[in-house]
């Protein structure tokens, strides 16, 4: 069990010493941490270089968290497959491994009469993409099902496999189980350069890891570090979206996530549940060049709050809980970029836009096949390790309202966040679990302390101080 | 069954106790009793309550509780009240603006459900008075855009790091911007100095407050004070490098800083009232109260900050006891009040605690704060027309401090009557 977040890496420096990996997957996403856990299945040299502190540093941590059906994918792409073979390996994983799902399902609401008229297009193209449950929603019924909505809705088209899904640990399974499998993980450990040979040397600030194959999951620097192999595919723009989290008290207003008609404007604002019980409103879409310009805008929060009043009234009168912006790898592709380059022993899995978190699975199931085309002898298949992750969804049983097991081990029942109501022994286990946080906020993605309402005016302190004694 | 022991909490059950109601519980989530002075390391608590010298925070924390225990109540720490069994007691989902009442039946019996390191309880009491406080807004509450990076605090946290926690120097950062100018801003630069950080500035949107024109700020090193400027956002990658600001009339800067304290804008601590179906008031975000901190739900009272955000210890521990003997009176057999008059503000006028009014109970002054700050204004009462109250305020009315206004005129309420308006002219 590996995982190293600072001094030099294995073989660093010695071309002698014996650690030649067969696989490195440059970015633990959730994309590259789905590959790492595929390519774990298999007797194989694997290690994961991420140049951040953490897993799900990136893109991955800042998006809408719905599992999608694929239902609007291009009908015939490769998104479109992977994202409807995702959700279904997703749907299954998680049941396994206590990752909360939702399965809330979704109202495509068509606000005016251009948008009425686009839905039974958009039906057709579901079933095209093999979702052929879809089903049209008068007026009146639409109202039944969601009273809160505005005024004004025409009607919807109702898509009821789509789900709300929790992203941080939907990434910390994979790349958990990765670890507990055998895979390396390098935290901290940003690819400058790399050498092309056999094996590649990948050049880092600490050190040269050795690989014979190479796959690039580097998110939004996907095309920069296709370039250091020589590919000059596809551009990533780095298409932000801001996103309002709105309070607990907010999640009775809506049942199902409320779509927009996609237009000419492209695919507009969501109002969704999350699986911890809050409700999101956004994403906003503007193209940048800055590929670390995550901040929200005061025009943003604007046009979120303004777009908010229209579909959901009463949510913009509830708190907000949190403010944050994602990075969507968009490309000028309208599909993924996921090219297998054999003679190099290198695959590129570039421009995962707006579906990754869904399609990670089969991206990673994918990406296997091509590297074994490409030459990795995969050999026989083994059983991973299990994983069972803690359950952070207000769906389910969380340990404080648990008796048994605060009967077992009464830090559980010690109250630490009391906005999502975290104990010590959850803040304990995170902190000594396979993949520990290195920072805060990852501590926040693995039980949710300090990321409630009152973003640690009261626990901050508190759980800073377990943080700290723990890191001693 | 009191939830929360902070100064009205545990006057409160002071009070009780000490009138002999029976069993007297405080139920305190955090790991000892106090409330927000447990926190608060500097002098200036408990004026009003114990004449001789005003104490800091944490002496007078523990002399309330010790006084709590010694009239008989018991006070269970580290034990966290999550809300009612099934529905909860009350009508079972606030409307923003449109609060509930309901019908009155003193019988009833309340229960909570609780947490703790023991595990999981129902607790059933005959009355429940809850006083869980108030905290700030958290910067993504106010929609402060920009970086989301380290760096960022509210008073509250920053005290509890520094005076609970003894984090000192880098650990909270080297150069910090306070937001804000009601009371606890200067508590807030005060600590931040004492933890061996530079505070180059405090912002505020409007006017200076009006302790700092009257020259009665608290500072040792005055800070510079930056008036009629707003935070516009938020700088930095991994932690804040600065904020910017917009000054009266356009003009734009940024501070350089890698900590902001955002202090101010209180919203009370709502939560187990609103999810037992206590109806909230729009305007102070708290529980809708009478004069005799009753809610709407029957059995169910609430005192202290946990009505309208921050006043002083001493108000809330006032409140706390007059809750009590409310509390006694209900035990007793009063009926609760099954129909109350609103009483509603309109701009420029924030909020007013109490806003029923119970006609007979109309005994004490009411709270009054204002959105904006208002030079000498005249206060007029009206109901369905009837002009109850026009008073000529003598002193000016600040945003960061509240009024108190005498009760008599409430008297003159009709019990059947619609809202009573409170408004300036
Ligand atoms: C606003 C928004 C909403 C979204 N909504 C959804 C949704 O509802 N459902 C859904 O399925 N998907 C959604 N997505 C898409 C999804 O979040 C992404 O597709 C997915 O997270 C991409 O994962 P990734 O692993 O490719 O990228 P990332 O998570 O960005 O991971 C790439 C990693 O590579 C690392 N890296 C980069 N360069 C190097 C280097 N040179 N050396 C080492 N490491 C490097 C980075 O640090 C990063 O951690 C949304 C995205 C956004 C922005
Ligand atoms: C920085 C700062 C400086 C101040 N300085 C002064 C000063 O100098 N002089 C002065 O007079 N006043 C001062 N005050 C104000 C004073 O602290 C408050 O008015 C007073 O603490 C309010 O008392 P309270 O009992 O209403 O609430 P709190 O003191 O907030 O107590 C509420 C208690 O309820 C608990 N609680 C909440 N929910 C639950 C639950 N579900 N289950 C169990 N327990 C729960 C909380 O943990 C808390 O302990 C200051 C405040 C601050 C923030």
């Amino acid at each position: 069990m590996t995982v190293t977040r600072s001094g030099p890496l294995p073989g660093a420096g010695d071309d002698s010493a014996p650690a030649v990996y067969d696989v490195a997957v440059v970015g633990a996403g959730v994309v590259g941490c789905a590959i790492a856990r595929e390519l774990a299945r298999h007797r194989l040299r694997v290690a994961i270089v991420e140049a951040s502190g953490d897993v799900g540093d990136g893109t991955s941590k800042a998006n809408t968290a719905i599992l999608h059906t694929g239902f609007d994918a291009v009908p015939g792409s490769l998104e479109s497959r992977l994202v409807r073979d995702g959700q279904a390996r997703l749907l299954a994983y998680a049941a396994e491994t206590g990752i909360p799902v939702e399965p809330v399902g979704a109202l495509l609401i068509a606000w005016d009469e251009e948008q009425l008229a686009a839905l039974p297009r958009l039906a057709e193209k579901a079933a095209r993409n093999g979702c052929h449950d879809t089903r049209p929603v008068g007026p009146t019924e639409l109202r039944r099902l969601e009273p809160r909505l505005g005024a004004g809705a025409l009607g919807a088209l109702s898509v009821p496999g789509e789900a709300i899904v929790c992203p941080w640990t939907t990434t910390l399974a994979y790349a958990t189980q990765a670890v507990l499998s055998g895979v390396d993980l390098h935290l901290d450990c940003r690819v400058e350069k790399v050498r092309q040979g056999d094996p590649h040397r990948l050049v880092t600030p600490r050190g040269v890891l050795r690989a014979r194959h190479l796959v690039n999951a580097a998110g939004l620097h996907a095309d920069t570090f296709d370039a250091l192999l020589g590919h000059h595919d596809f551009t990533v723009t780095p298409r932000r979206g801001q996103l309002i989290v709105y309070d607990k008290f907010a999640r009775g207003l809506v049942r199902h996530i409320l779509l927009p008609v996609p237009g000419r404007l492209g695919k507009g604002v969501l109002v969704s549940p999350t699986v911890y019980g809050n409700v999101l409103l956004g994403p906003t879409a503007e193209d940048l060049d800055d590929r670390t310009a995550t901040g929200s805008t005061a025009e943003g929060l604007a046009a979120l709050r303004a777009q908010g009043r229209r579909i959901l009234p009463a949510l913009v009168e509830e708190e907000v809980t949190a403010v944050y912006a994602g990075l969507r790898a968009a490309t000028e592709h309208d599909d993924y970029r996921i090219t297998a380059h054999p003679r190099q022993r290198y695959v590129t899995v570039g421009g995962i836009r707006s579906t990754g978190l869904t399609a990670s699975m089969a991206i990673a199931a994918h990406v296997v096949g091509l590297l074994a085309d490409g030459g990795l002898e995969l050999g026989p298949e083994r059983p991973l390790a299990p994983v069972r992750m803690p359950n952070l969804g207000e769906a389910f049983t969380r340990p404080y309202e648990d008796a048994a097991l605060i009967a077992r081990d009464p830090e559980y029942g010690r109250l630490v966040c009391h906005c999502e109501r975290v104990s010590r022994g959850e803040i304990r286990d995170a902190l000594d679990s396979v993949v520990p946080p290195a920072t805060l906020d990852g501590l926040r993605r693995r039980t949710r302390a300090r990321g409630g309402r009152c973003q640690g005016v009261a626990c901050g302190a508190a759980v800073r101080a377990q943080f700290e004694e723990a890191r001693r | 069954m009191i939830v929360g022991a902070g100064p009205a909490g545990l006057t409160a059950a002071a009070t009780l106790a000490a009138a002999g109601a029976g069993r007297v519980e405080v139920l305190e989530r955090d790991p000892a009793p106090g409330g927000v002075p447990r926190h608060c390391a500097h002098g200036g608590f408990g004026a009003a309550l114990l004449p001789w010298r005003p104490l800091d925070g944490p002496e007078y924390a523990r002399n309330l509780a010790d006084a709590a225990v010694r009239a008989g109540a018991s006070i269970r720490t580290g034990v966290t009240a999550t809300g009612w069994p099934a529905e909860g007691p009350g009508p079972a989902a606030w409307e923003p603006g449109r609060p509930e009442e309901r019908v009155a039946s003193p019988a009833e019996s309340l229960t909570l459900d609780v947490t703790g390191p023991g595990g999981l309880e129902r607790i059933t009491a005959r009355a429940v008075l809850l006083a869980t406080g108030a905290r700030e807004r958290p910067r993504s509450a106010r929609l402060v855009p920009g970086a989301r990076a380290a760096g960022v605090l509210t008073a509250g946290e920053l005290q509890q790091s520094v005076n609970l926690y003894r984090m000192r120097g880098d650990a909270i950062g080297r150069r910090a911007v306070v937001v804000g100018a009601g009371p606890v801003a200067p508590h807030a630069a005060r600590t931040l100095r004492d933890a061996g950080l530079e505070v180059v500035a405090r912002v505020t949107e409007g006017q200076p407050p009006s302790t700092y024109r009257r020259g009665l700020t608290t500072d040792r090193v005055p800070v510079p004070l930056l008036a009629w400027t707003t935070v516009t956002g938020l700088v930095g990658q991994g932690r804040i490098t600065g904020v910017t600001v917009r000054h009266r009339g356009g003009r734009t800067g940024t501070l350089a800083c890698d900590t902001v304290v955002f202090t101010d804008d209180w919203i009370p601590h709502h939560e187990l009232a609103r999810a037992g179906g206590v109806a909230l008031d729009p305007a102070t975000r708290g529980p809708v109260a009478d004069g005799a901190f009753r809610t709407s739900v029957p059995g169910v009272f609430a005192a202290g900050n946990v009505l309208r955000g921050i006043e002083s210890a001493a108000v809330a521990a006032r409140e706390g006891r007059d809750a009590a003997y409310a509390v006694l009176r209900h035990l007793a057999g009063a009926p609760w009040p099954s129909r109350t008059v609103p009483l509603v503000v309109e701009p420029p006028l924030l909020w007013v605690s109490p806003n029923r009014i119970d006609a007979p109970l109309a005994r004490r002054p009411f709270l009054l704060r204002p959105a904006e700050p208002l030079g000498l204004p005249v206060l007029v009462a009206v109901q369905d027309g009837r002009l109850l109250l026009r008073t000529r305020r003598l002193t000016a009315l600040d945003p960061s401090r509240s009024v108190r206004i005498a009760p008599h005129w409430a008297h003159a309420v009709d019990p059947e009557g619609g809202p009573v308006v409170l408004r300036t002219r």
